[in-house]
C-alpha cells in the first residue's frame, strides 16, 4: 500500500511528497509477525543505486507475500525533488538533508520533513539506509558503522551481502545523519554505501536485495529464498589508507576497482592535458584491497582518488 | 598595509585560486584581530564590507591611527573560485568551506582551503566573520556569539563593543561544530559573526553599520586609536539587546505555498496578531494565508524570496 509520509505545498500547483510502499506479509511466522523492517534510500538526490533495490525488493515481495511475515516499509525517495532534478541536496535550500536530522517539526521545511521521516521510521526493528557513492568515487558494496553503534550493528551487518564493513570513528558532525538519529533512538540502522553516483550497478543491487531478504529471514520475517554471499571483511579506521591527488588535472586509473593491490603498484596518473605531462603518479602506499576508486576524471589538489583497506599483518 | 597570499590552490583549466589578505601592524606584532569577509560565493555584501574595511584601515594607517603593536588581518574574499562563477558553495562538489573547519591540510580540497584559512587566522585574540544565513532574507544587523563555555560568555560581554543594536546568543547544533566561528572559540579566539541586511546584493546602509562596528571594536581592543571613532557614524552606544536564539519565534507559512508578499521588514516593531505577510495563490492571486506575529516584538529576520513553500520560515520575531 502506498502511503504518504510527508507532504508540503510548493508555490505553484505542486506538493513535495514523500511516499513509502508498505508491504504487509501474509505469512504467520510467530517471530516475524509484528516486526517491521524499513528500507530507506534517496536521501541524496544524485545517489541512485538504492532505486534499483527499492524496485526489485518490492517486486519480489509482492510476488510472494505469503512468504513474508510482518511489514517491510520501502522509502525510495526521501529527497524526491533532488532525485527528480538530479541534485544531491534539497533544491531551493542547497541543504544536505543528511545533516538535518533529527529535524524539527516547527522548523524550516527541510527540518519538518526530516522530523516526519524520523517519526515514521522510528520503532522499526531494523532500518537500512542505502546510499550510493557520489559521482566522484566508485565503492564496493559496504556498510559503514559508527563505532558507538558497533555492538548492536556488527551482528547483523554481515547479513546484507556486502564485501566490507567499515567501523569508523565517531564525529560530532555525523550526529545529524538519519542513521545516527535512528540508532540513538533505538532503531538499529545500517548505512550501505555502494557503487557510484548517478548510475545503477545492477549486480550490486541484486546482492543487496538478497541481503535484505537474508536479514528479514534472520528476523523471522522471510521464509523464501535468497542468496547468501561470503562474510565481509570487517575493519576499523586504522586499516584504511586514503590516496589524495596532490596536483590538479585528469585522473586516469590504472588499477582495477575492487581488486587487491600491492605496495608500490601504480593506481593511476594525473595528466595535464595542455602540456602532455604527467603531473603525478599515484602508487599504493600499502598492500590491500582497492575498495574505493575515483570515477570522475577531473581532480583538484586534495581530491580523493582511492582508498585501500590494508592487508592484515 | 601588507598584501599577502595566505593560501593558494592550483586547479585545472583556471588560474590558481589565491586567498589574499591585508595585514596591518608590525609583522611581529601580537595577532590581535582577524576579519573574514566572504567564505561563500554569494556573500557579496560580506566582501563589500571587508573590502571597504581594508580601505578604511589603510587610510587610518596613513594617518597614524593604527597601533603598530597589534596585528590586524582582513580577508575580503576567501572563496573567489565560487564567487567568480556565481556559485554559493565549492563548484566541484558543492561542499561548504564554512563546514570544513578546522580543516585538514592532507584532506579533500575544501578541507585544505579551510586548513589554510584557519592557519592564518587561528592565532588571533579576536575573530570576526561576516556571515550569511542559508535562507534568503534580511536580518536586523547583529553580532552573533556561540553559546559554548566560559570563553563565549566573555565574548558575549565584548560583543557590546561593536555598538550594533543587538547580540544573538547562538546555541550550536552538532552540525555547527565545523564552522569557523565555532572552531575559533574552541581554539581560544573570541569569535563574533556579524550579520547585516544583505548577502547576494549590496546594502550600503547596513554595510556601513557593520564597518563602523568593527572599527569601534578595534578601537576598544586597542588596535586602532580613539581618534578613529570620528570616522564612524554617530550613534548612541548603549547595551545592545541580548537575544537568545531559542527565544526567537518562527513564523512559517503553515497552510499554503505561493507568492510571498511581506508587509513588514527587519527591525520593525510588531504586536501580537499583526499581519506580517500574505501568501497569495499563484493561479488567481487570492490570499491563501495571512502570517501573523505570535508575540509582541521586533522583526529579527524577514524572508526576501518572492515565493514561499508551506512550512517555510518567513520571519523570526524577537520578543519585546
Amino acid at each position: 500500500m502506498i502511503e504518504t509520509v510527508f507532504s508540503a505545498e510548493l508555490p505553484v500547483s505542486e506538493h513535495l511528497t514523500i511516499q513509502k510502499n508498505r508491504i504487509v506479509g501474509l505469512g504467520h511466522d510467530k517471530e516475524g509477525s509484528g516486526r517491521r523492517l524499513a528500507i530507506v534510500t534517496g536521501v541524496h538526490g544524485d545517489e541512485l543505486e538504492g532505486q534499483y533495490v527499492a524496485f526489485e525488493l518490492a517486486r519480489r515481495l509482492k510476488a510472494s507475500p505469503e512468504l513474508l511475515s510482518g511489514t517491510i516499509d520501502i522509502y525510495p525517495a526521501v529527497n524526491p525533488l533532488g532525485i527528480n532534478s538530479i541534485e544531491r541536496s534539497v533544491p531551493m535550500f542547497d541543504v544536505d538533508l543528511n545533516r538535518t536530522f533529527p529535524g524539527d517539526e516547527h522548523g524550516e521545511l527541510t527540518e519538518t520533513l526530516a522530523a516526519a521521516v524520523i517519526g515514521d521510521i522510528s520503532g522499526a526493528d531494523v532500518a537500512v539506509d542505502i546510499h550510493a557513492s557520489n559521482i566522484f568515487l566508485r565503492e564496493m558494496p559496504q556498510i559503514r558503522i559508527n563505532e558507538i553503534s558497533a555492538d548492536s550493528l556488527l551482528p547483523i551487518a554481515p547479513l546484507l551481502n556486502v564485501d566490507y564493513v567499515w567501523v569508523h570513528a565517531s564525529s560530532t558532525v555525523l550526529e545529524s545523519t538519519l542513521a545516527y538519529t535512528l540508532n540513538e533512538r533505538g532503531t538499529r540502522t545500517l548505512v550501505v554505501e555502494t557503487g557510484v553516483g548517478m548510475r545503477i550497478t545492477r549486480d550490486y543491487g541484486e546482492r543487496l536485495v538478497d541481503g535484505i531478504l537474508r536479514l528479514a529471514a534472520s528476523l523471522g520475517m522471510w521464509a523464501g529464498r535468497f542468496r547468501a554471499y561470503r562474510a565481509p571483511i570487517v575493519s576499523r579506521d586504522g586499516a584504511v589508507s586514503y590516496l589524495n591527488a596532490e596536483a590538479g588535472g585528469i585522473f586516469l586509473p590504472e588499477a582495477e576497482h575492487g581488486t587487491p593491490v600491492i605496495a608500490g603498484q601504480r593506481i593511476g596518473i594525473i595528466a595535464d592535458t595542455l602540456t602532455g605531462e604527467v603531473t603525478q603518479t599515484i602508487t599504493a602506499p600499502t598492500s590491500g584491497l582497492l575498495f574505493t576508486l575515483r570515477e570522475y576524471p577531473v581532480v583538484y589538489p586534495g581530491s580523493l582518488v582511492a582508498r585501500i583497506l590494508e592487508d592484515e599483518q | 598595509m601588507r598584501s599577502k597570499v595566505i593560501f593558494s590552490l592550483s586547479t585545472p583549466y583556471r588560474e590558481s585560486m589565491k586567498i589574499r589578505a591585508a595585514e596591518f601592524g608590525d609583522a611581529d606584532a601580537q595577532p590581535c584581530c582577524a576579519i573574514v569577509g566572504s567564505m561563500r560565493g554569494n556573500e557579496v555584501q560580506q566582501t563589500f564590507i571587508a573590502a571597504n574595511l581594508v580601505g578604511r584601515l589603510r587610510e587610518l594607517e596613513r594617518e597614524g591611527l593604527l597601533n603598530s603593536e597589534k596585528r590586524i588581518l582582513v580577508i575580503p574574499a576567501a572563496n573567489a573560485f565560487s564567487m567568480n562563477i556565481h556559485k554559493r558553495f565549492w563548484p566541484v562538489d558543492n561542499t561548504d568551506v564554512n563546514r570544513m573547519f578546522p580543516g585538514y591540510d592532507k584532506g579533500e580540497t575544501t578541507q585544505r582551503i579551510a586548513a589554510g584559512i584557519f592557519e592564518a587566522v587561528s592565532s588571533y585574540a579576536y575573530g570576526i566573520q561576516l556571515a550569511s544565513f542559508y535562507l534568503r532574507g534580511a536580518f536586523l544587523p547583529h553580532v552573533r556569539v556561540t553559546d559554548e563555555g566560559d570563553l563565549s560568555r566573555e565574548s558575549l560581554e565584548m560583543a557590546a563593543l561593536f555598538g550594533m543594536p543587538c547580540t544573538l546568543l547562538h546555541k550550536p547544533s552538532t552540525f555547527d561544530t565545523t564552522t569557523l566561528n565555532y572552531n575559533w572559540q574552541v581554539w581560544n579566539t573570541h569569535a563574533f559573526s556579524l550579520f547585516t541586511k544583505a548577502t547576494g546584493s549590496i546594502d550600503e546602509a547596513s554595510a556601513r553599520q557593520a564597518e563602523d562596528g568593527i572599527v569601534r571594536f578595534l578601537t576598544h581592543v586597542g588596535a586602532v586609536r580613539e581618534e578613529a571613532l570620528s570616522t564612524c557614524a554617530e550613534t548612541e552606544i548603549g547595551e545592545p539587546a541580548r537575544i537568545e536564539e531559542s527565544s526567537l519565534s518562527n513564523v512559517r507559512s503553515e497552510r499554503a505555498g505561493g507568492l510571498f508578499v511581506p508587509l513588514v521588514g527587519p527591525g520593525d516593531c510588531v504586536v501580537r496578531g499583526q499581519a506580517l505577510a500574505e501568501v497569495r495563490d499563484t493561479f488567481d492571486g487570492c490570499v491563501r494565508d495571512t502570517l501573523r506575529s505570535p508575540i509582541d516584538g521586533r522583526v529579527f529576520f524577514s524572508r526576501s524570496a518572492p515565493l514561499v513553500n508551506q512550512y517555510s520560515i518567513a520571519f523570526k520575531i524577537a520578543p519585546q
